[in-house]
């Protein structure tokens, strides 16, 4: 016998690859946990040199990130009434007062409309695609797959200044529907090449089981095919969800007000003054969140998505 | 229930031919077989008939209505698949009763029939578990739950057997068969295995390459077989043939192999100077201790009552299954009687089966 097996890691090999994991967990989360602690200092707290690890929670970022303020004179200050709640008393003891509610809200509701709306677009359109080209006998089907897949063949921001004129004859400029449309048109490609890895891999048999118990063909796809289905379904929103949510360029390109999305207001957020640190992280902070629940409630599918092709069931 | 007539049916696939101009018919309340090796389009021609491939050409006709460009969901066929494509997001009761529920049944009576078919086919214990889990066997009775739970006009069932372990499958061939003989419902069966359509056909269709190569009852198709593929797919051991060249005419009782005149039924047809192949079934054929033709024993392989003896002719070489109360040494030869009335002639270049007096009766075109 052997001291070695082929089939199970030595201890040490385990040993290593669980001090690497802690390590790359370590390295990828840290800015994270930054960010996030960063969004609960106060503005001192959060450029102070060594940067304080144990410091005095406070919500001042956060309602810096939500209102616009001003400063007000002593006078002003003494002739207002008590403060009413802890927002007016931290806005008060810096010696401001709240003069608007800020955009930070609408900004993040133009994230969510965009983002979510463009993914749901994305796999409509990519789940009836994905199923055409894997069930039926498409003309050109293998020209029209690598026509689909070359559009993701240069970065999309190369093509910014001919969009960005598009744009602005069509109308779309600073539209939801324009941005919608564009993520859309970026995601679409890779939601057909994932969701026809998926779909093919469903038995046809289900869908002519369908079919033979009565079923119309689109029936036989909504009840039999997409249940089956959701596992890709689910991963490929996950995807396009990520992509469409973390855009910068042409957002900051495209958007400036309707319909501007959380990325590029983030760092308009700087405030009056100095450097609002605080206000942003918490800007950051919350513009995370949409993302981070979607994929954990999705994350069975989304492993199993990302390693599909790989295991066969 | 119904009567299914096919029609000069074709299916191509782009270039490729997978059916050729087939016909034949499916009596009311028959079980009938689609044999034949894998790759000859019995699937195919299953899957025309359901409705979930449309024919290049021919018809497909349903109690004299022409259906072959109906989708499936019109034709009321029910379909069991090879492997068995139990919707794998429902559990066993909804998987059953999910033909009902297109139909737009109520409940109650959905219900209803579901339990019927469950007590039918013994599986009223697992309809509420999922069919992830379950045997070969259960996978296979819900499938073909699914099949009978709405009474459809015809049952097609492709190789469903093929996929339980042989042990089970006798007793799944019993139990279907018996299903059958229950509900009297006309049933296209496909297989490749000879012996399962023999044993649980009322009909049978021998298919090679597209081509409908017979079709008739068991006992036709193995007493006279239309082609040489036929004889040779069928019986195990397979026919035996004796390739001579010569000739006959009309009328004549024997023909000549190599000198030796072997009697036969009467000839009807004619021909001359040909490649010929005389069949003959290994049952029909007699070791003697003296006789015109002879052979020597090559091999004996022995099966309790019966052997199988392995001989060589100056025609090739011939498995005989005798009795084996008459000893076969290794290495003797002997005698060879065949039985004149089960004999059959045929065209060594075509494949064909020439008419004659004992199987007139049997050829349908
Ligand atoms: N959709 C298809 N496209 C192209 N060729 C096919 C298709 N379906 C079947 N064939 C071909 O037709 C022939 C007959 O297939 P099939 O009917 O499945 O045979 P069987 O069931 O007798 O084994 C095979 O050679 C197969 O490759
Ligand atoms: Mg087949």
């Amino acid at each position: 016998m052997s001291a070695w097996s082929v089939t199970e890691p030595s201890a040490r090999s385990k040993g290593i690859a669980a001090v690497l994991v802690i390590l790359y967990t370590v390295i990828t989360l840290l800015p994270l946990v930054w960010i996030i602690a960063t969004g609960f200092k106060t503005g001192p707290d959060s450029i102070s040199y060594p940067p304080k690890v144990i410091f005095q929670p406070s919500l001042e970022g956060y309602v810096n990130l939500f209102t616009d303020r001003t400063r007000a004179t002593p006078e002003q200050l003494a002739a207002m009434p008590p403060p009413e709640n802890f927002v007016d008393e931290i806005v008060q003891r810096r010696g401001e007062v709240i003069t608007q509610p800020s955009k930070f809200g609408e900004r993040f509701l133009n994230s969510v409309i965009i983002g979510f709306g463009s993914t749901f677009l994305s796999i409509f359109l990519g789940t009836l695609a994905a199923y055409a080209f894997s069930r039926f006998r498409v003309p050109l089907k293998d020209d029209l797959l690598f026509f689909i897949l070359s559009t993701r063949m240069m970065p999309p921001i190369a093509v910014a200044i001919p969009i960005f004129l598009m744009f602005r004859q069509l109308g779309l400029s600073d539209t939801h529907l324009g941005m919608i449309l564009l993520y859309t048109g970026v995601n679409i490609s890779l939601a057909v090449w994932l969701l026809k890895g998926f779909i093919d891999e469903i038995p046809r048999e289900y869908e002519e089981a369908a079919l033979i118990d009565g079923y119309t063909r689109l029936q036989a796809f909504r009840k039999v095919v997409l249940p089956q289905a959701a596992t890709g379904i689910a991963s490929t929103a996950i995807f396009c969800l990520i992509f469409a949510w973390n855009e910068y360029a042409f957002a900051f390109l495209l958007t400036s007000g309707t319909a501007q999305t959380a990325p590029p207001f983030i760092p308009t957020i700087f405030g009056v003054g100095g450097k609002d640190w605080p206000a942003v992280a918490a800007g950051a902070t919350l513009f995370l969140l949409p993302v981070m629940i979607f994929t954990i409630l999705l994350r069975k599918h989304l492993l199993r998505g990302i390693t599909f092709g790989a295991v066969r069931k | 229930m119904a009567e299914i007539v096919i029609r000069n049916l074709r299916k191509e696939f782009g270039d490729f031919v997978a059916v050729k101009e087939s016909s034949f018919t499916v009596g009311d309340g028959e079980f009938f077989m689609l044999l034949g090796p894998s790759g000859c389009g019995k699937t195919t021609t299953l899957r025309m008939i359901a409705g979930l491939e449309l024919p290049t050409s021919g018809q497909i006709l349903i109690d004299g209505e022409d259906v072959s460009q109906r989708p499936a969901s019109q034709r009321d066929i029910a379909f069991v698949f090879q492997m068995f494509a139990l919707y794998p997001h429902l559990n066993v009761r909804r998987n059953i009763s999910y033909p009902l529920v297109s139909q737009g049944l109520p409940r109650a009576e959905v219900r209803a029939k579901v339990a019927e078919v469950a007590r039918i086919l013994g599986i009223e214990s697992i309809l509420d578990k999922p069919v992830g889990g379950l045997s070969g066997g259960d996978r296979q009775r819900v499938a073909l739950g699914r099949a009978i739970v709405r009474s459809p006009k015809a049952f097609m069932m492709d190789e469903p057997l093929g996929a339980l372990d042989a042990e089970f499958r006798e007793h799944m061939s019993e139990e279907l068969r018996a299903l059958h003989d229950r509900m009297g419902a006309t049933t296209v069966y496909v297989t490749h295995d000879q012996l399962e359509a023999m044993q649980m056909g009322d009909k049978i269709v021998v298919m090679n390459h597209g081509v409908v190569e017979q079709f008739g009852t068991p006992q036709e198709i193995y007493d006279h077989p239309a082609t040489m593929f036929v004889a040779d797919f069928i019986g195990s051991p397979p026919m035996n043939f004796l390739r001579f060249e010569g000739g006959f005419r009309p009328g004549d009782r024997s023909v000549s192999l190599g000198g030796t005149a072997v009697a036969t039924p009467e000839l009807r047809e004619e021909a001359a100077g040909r490649k010929l192949a005389l069949g003959v079934r290994p049952e029909h054929i007699a070791i003697l201790d003296d006789g015109p033709y002879r052979g020597r024993i090559e091999a004996v392989e022995y099966l309790g009552t019966t052997q199988i003896v392995t001989l060589s002719t100056p025609h090739g070489t011939l498995k005989a299954r005798t009795p084996s109360d008459r000893a076969a040494r290794v290495g003797e030869t002997v005698g060879l009687g065949f039985t004149a009335s089960t004999l059959s002639l045929f065209d060594a270049g075509s494949g064909r089966a020439f008419r004659t007096a004992a199987n007139a009766g049997v050829f349908h075109g």
